[in-house]
């Protein structure tokens, strides 16, 4: 059941519990059940909005996707390092990676020189940090399995047999 | 100058669906749950197989029954899914749509005078068919007391020294029933004692809730009696590529292939190419939206159920036939009077056979948000009744 629950809201957190109860032929108060107890273990971290901000005037947010290079600490690997870059509130996301360099960290700012400020500053300076490479996402296509810059017309006649 | 029409054809009426769209096409934002095809997009893996093919330059006509990889696939595809074992070889012919061998498989199997079993409500082009294949169609008037499936005493009623060949529609379009291996099991008997032929038509197949498709082919002594027709357009949303198939006895389609091959060539050969991909790797895709489907078939029977409005549970398809007997109006003047109150498209029961009055056919291949718009304006509706 929890798995069918979170694959409802994955793709549509604002489904009621009453609606989620008709779709799965479940019962409503198991469904609450779960979800409180899924929202409690930290399965549910949160409900959140996809915005294509780029629709939305005066938002010049710049998003940037930034390849670290890294020397995992002794008996902590990476996660003290990995800890450490997230608690900036400017950092969206924190990846550990297989590859060519080791944490994928991506931040929003206001400007290029934001970022840039962040980097240098905060991001190169930390001892553990041995690089970093800052690439610009200049436009966004699809995010949470949703693409963002196509509208989503019915191409459908209206009544076919 | 002389009448350049045949009698025969001028004879068919056209399709009552047909009427219904050039109405509704006239009319600004309807919204409709009129469409008798899948909302989903044919997923991007099967599109792109299609668009490969065209790069490699597969713009060629296919051998008149199909791509060998395609057939092949349909047999291992029949044996995974309804146990069913074909001969890629000469018990297979690749179609346009489940349409072309509906007709063909008709054409193949009739002589003028015999009559054709169909049972009603059901898909508009049987009947049709019959008639340009000089057959007789049979009614057999489906009931919502037997949840509009075959039954037995309703055969044995129908059929005479002229009946050549039944078709079953099931998974049903437009009441979404479907008939179960216990149900066959009834009707298989008489059939092989009455020796009449089976065209099933199994197009839905895949878009069966709660439980596991059976085909009546399947049955002992069935295989060699029945045409079996499938296709990608529902299952795997591929509706405007047109292609479908037809399976059974070699004897019957060593001739359908004849028909075939003078009056088509072959199936389009970009679509046959996407088909195998989907054949091979798109069970997945299947089962995500056969379980969307369902999820709105419950919605729907919830709302139904919760506006009074009398629905029997549908297993099969994607359409739910609620009963509106009781507002005192027919099919079509209930479908055009919410049409022209709510703005809502729904598909009277009576484009689907005469023993559609009093039902409408409702699909359910549009988003539930859409479903939940629409289900509020049908409460508005028949409260103002």
């Amino acid at each position: 059941m929890r798995k069918k629950i979170l694959k409802l809201i994955d793709k549509n957190s604002k489904l009621s519990v009453e609606d989620m109860a008709i779709m799965l032929d479940a019962d409503k108060d198991e469904i609450q059940a779960e979800i409180i107890a899924m929202e409690a273990d930290k399965v549910i971290c949160g409900y959140t909005t996809l915005i294509n901000w780029d629709l939305v005037d005066d938002t010049d947010a710049i998003t940037a996707l930034i390849e670290v290079k890294v020397t995992p600490q002794r008996g902590e690997g990476f996660d003290k390092i990995a800890e450490r870059v997230y608690k900036f509130d400017e950092v969206e996301a924190v990846y550990l990676m297989s590859g060519a360099y080791d944490l994928t960290v991506i931040m929003h700012g206001k400007t290029m020189r934001d970022v840039a400020s962040f980097v240098s500053s905060r991001l190169a300076t930390m001892e553990d940090i041995i690089s970093t490479t800052t690439h610009f996402i200049l436009k966004k296509y699809k995010e949470h399995g949703i693409a963002l810059c196509k509208k989503n017309e019915d191409e459908r006649m209206l009544i076919t047999p | 100058m002389r009448n350049p029409l045949s009698k025969k054809i001028t004879a068919i009426k056209p399709s009552g669906i047909r009427k219904f769209f050039d109405i509704v096409s006239e009319m600004e934002d309807a919204i409709s749950l009129g469409v008798g095809e899948p909302d989903f997009n044919t997923p991007w893996h099967i599109r792109e197989e299609g668009i490969y093919s065209l790069e490699r330059g597969k713009t060629h006509y296919t051998s008149n029954a199909g791509l060998k990889e395609l057939k092949v696939e349909i047999c291992n595809y029949l044996k995974r899914r309804c146990n069913l074992e074909y001969n890629y070889n000469d018990e297979v012919l690749v179609t346009v749509g489940g349409s072309e061998a509906i007709d063909i498989a008709l054409r193949a199997m009739l002589d003028d005078g015999d009559e054709v079993i169909i049972p009603q409500p059901s898909y508009v082009s049987y009947e049709p068919c019959v008639v340009l294949a000089n057959g007789v169609p049979v009614i057999v008037k489906l009931q919502e007391k037997d949840n509009f499936k075959l039954t037995k005493q309703q055969l044995l009623d129908t059929i005479t020294d002229k009946t050549k060949v039944l078709v079953m529609p099931f998974p049903n379009n437009p009441t979404g029933a479907i008939m179960t291996y216990e149900d066959l099991k009834d009707i298989v008997d008489v059939i092989i004692e009455k020796d009449i032929f089976v065209i099933s038509d199994e197009i839905y197949s895949e878009l069966t809730y709660d439980r596991e498709h059976v085909s009546i082919a399947s049955f002992p002594g069935m295989k060699e009696r029945t045409i079996v027709i499938n296709g990608f357009s529902k299952s795997y949303a591929m509706t405007g590529w047109r292609l479908g198939y037809a399976c059974g006895p070699q004897p019957i389609i060593e001739q359908m292939v004849k028909i075939h091959q003078f009056a088509i060539m072959c199936a389009p050969t970009t679509s046959q190419f996407a088909a195998v991909e989907a054949l091979k790797n798109g069970d997945v895709d299947v089962k995500n939206m056969r379980e969307t489907y369902n999820q709105r078939r419950r919605f729907l029977m919830y709302k139904f159920k919760e506006l009074g409005i009398p629905c029997f549970e549908p297993f099969g398809a994607f359409y739910v036939f609620p009963n509106i007997s009781k507002f005192g109006m027919t099919s079509e003047e209930f479908a055009m009077k919410l049409l022209e109150e709510e703005k809502v498209a729904v598909v009277p029961g009576t484009a689907f056979g005469d023993c559609g009055e009093g039902f409408l056919r409702i699909s359910y291949a549009y988003s539930i948000e859409n479903l939940k718009i629409a289900m509020e304006k049908i409460e508005n509706f028949i409260k103002k009744l």
